[in-house]
């Protein structure tokens, strides 16, 4: 049983974190919060990835003398230029509020559907 | 010990979620966010990943809470209440239908365990890079790719065109951003060129 939870323990941690991120996205109406949900869903697959890339008793993959273990460094690169990418997009959707509240004067998905809807 | 900080901080990115899910100031939450970063930063170090740990650092932490501190400045800092009470049970049940079906995904006998060496994720292309990296540096005289740290070498030499499409994505962001932003301004500049010329036609 403590076996099975250690085992896992990574993996339900980040479909918590993931529930949670899409939970945010889903329920709330504010448009800054449902960036940062989507910040949190992102960040748990990026746990994800590097959880699947740790072998235990290994080292971070820099090549020295006397060691033979390392981690897998794939993960790593693919996550290194997804953190990134996930920079860009998100200041795009701030860009994206920021000029939704110049011309609606809200930032709740919900006013903003009601004023379409008015006009 | 490894093991017990591992869990220890996964549980404390849980906590920062949760507290980001129900606060409603937006500040609170930005704060919040960044410090959500520099947890899961700490995790990569945990995992292993130091490079990644590094730009989640700089880049998830630092440049993340900036643009939001920003977007805050030009638009609201308080999310409103919602206004229906019961509308969020239906996301929280589909969202606790589709973590248990995960969950229950896991709990396959070909699931690889957390740590194992055997997983089918190290069995093909890193091994390669990582033997041909450690030839690399085994040479006495060094060699075009002589780095030892095996992420920059995959980054820069054998991925290299994964790494300039990256290039191209945040150049893309940047040119929208410009175009969404710098708009704003100029009509800000043409609606308070107008006002002033209507001050002057007034007086």
């Amino acid at each position: 049983m403590w076996d099975l939870f250690l085992s896992h323990y990574n993996y339900w941690i980040v479909i918590f974190l993931m529930m949670i991120g899409f939970y945010i996205v889903m329920s709330r109406h504010n448009l800054v919060k449902k960036l940062i949900g989507l910040n949190i869903f992102q960040t748990s697959v990026f746990l994800f990835y590097i959880s699947v890339g740790k072998v235990s008793d290994g080292t971070a993959p820099i090549i020295t003398q006397d060691i033979s273990r390392y981690s897998n460094p794939l993960p790593h690169v693919l996550i290194l230029t997804a953190i990134v990418v996930g920079v860009a997009t998100t200041s795009l959707g701030l860009a994206l509020v920021v000029r939704l509240k110049e011309a609606y004067g809200t930032i709740e998905e919900d006013e903003i559907n009601d004023m379409d809807a008015a006009d | 010990m490894i093991v017990a900080t591992n869990l220890a901080l996964l549980a404390f990115l849980v906590i920062t979620a949760c507290a980001i899910a129900r606060m409603r100031n937006l500040f609170v939450v930005t704060m919040l966010s960044g410090i959500y970063s520099l947890l899961s930063a700490t995790v990569f170090v945990l995992l292993d990943a130091v490079d990644v740990a590094f730009t989640e650092a700089a880049v998830g932490a630092g440049i993340t809470t900036v643009l939001l501190l920003g977007a805050l400045l030009l638009s609201n800092s308080e999310a409103r209440p919602r206004k229906h009470r019961f509308a969020h049970y239906g996301p929280l049940l589909l969202v606790i239908l589709m973590g248990s079906a995960l969950i229950y995904a896991t709990l396959d006998p070909r699931m690889p365990k957390f740590g194992g060496a055997q997983a089918p994720a190290h069995t093909r292309v890193a091994p390669e890079y990582l033997r041909d990296t450690v030839r690399q540096v085994g040479r006495s005289k060094p060699t075009p790719v002589h780095i030892p740290n095996v992420v920059t070498t995959t980054l820069a030499s054998y991925r290299g065109f994964d790494t300039l499409g990256e290039v191209v994505v945040i150049f893309t962001a940047g040119v929208a951003v410009m175009i969404l932003l710098g708009g704003g301004t100029y009509r800000q500049r043409r609606r308070r060129g107008k006002a002033s010329e209507a001050g002057k036609a007034d007086g």
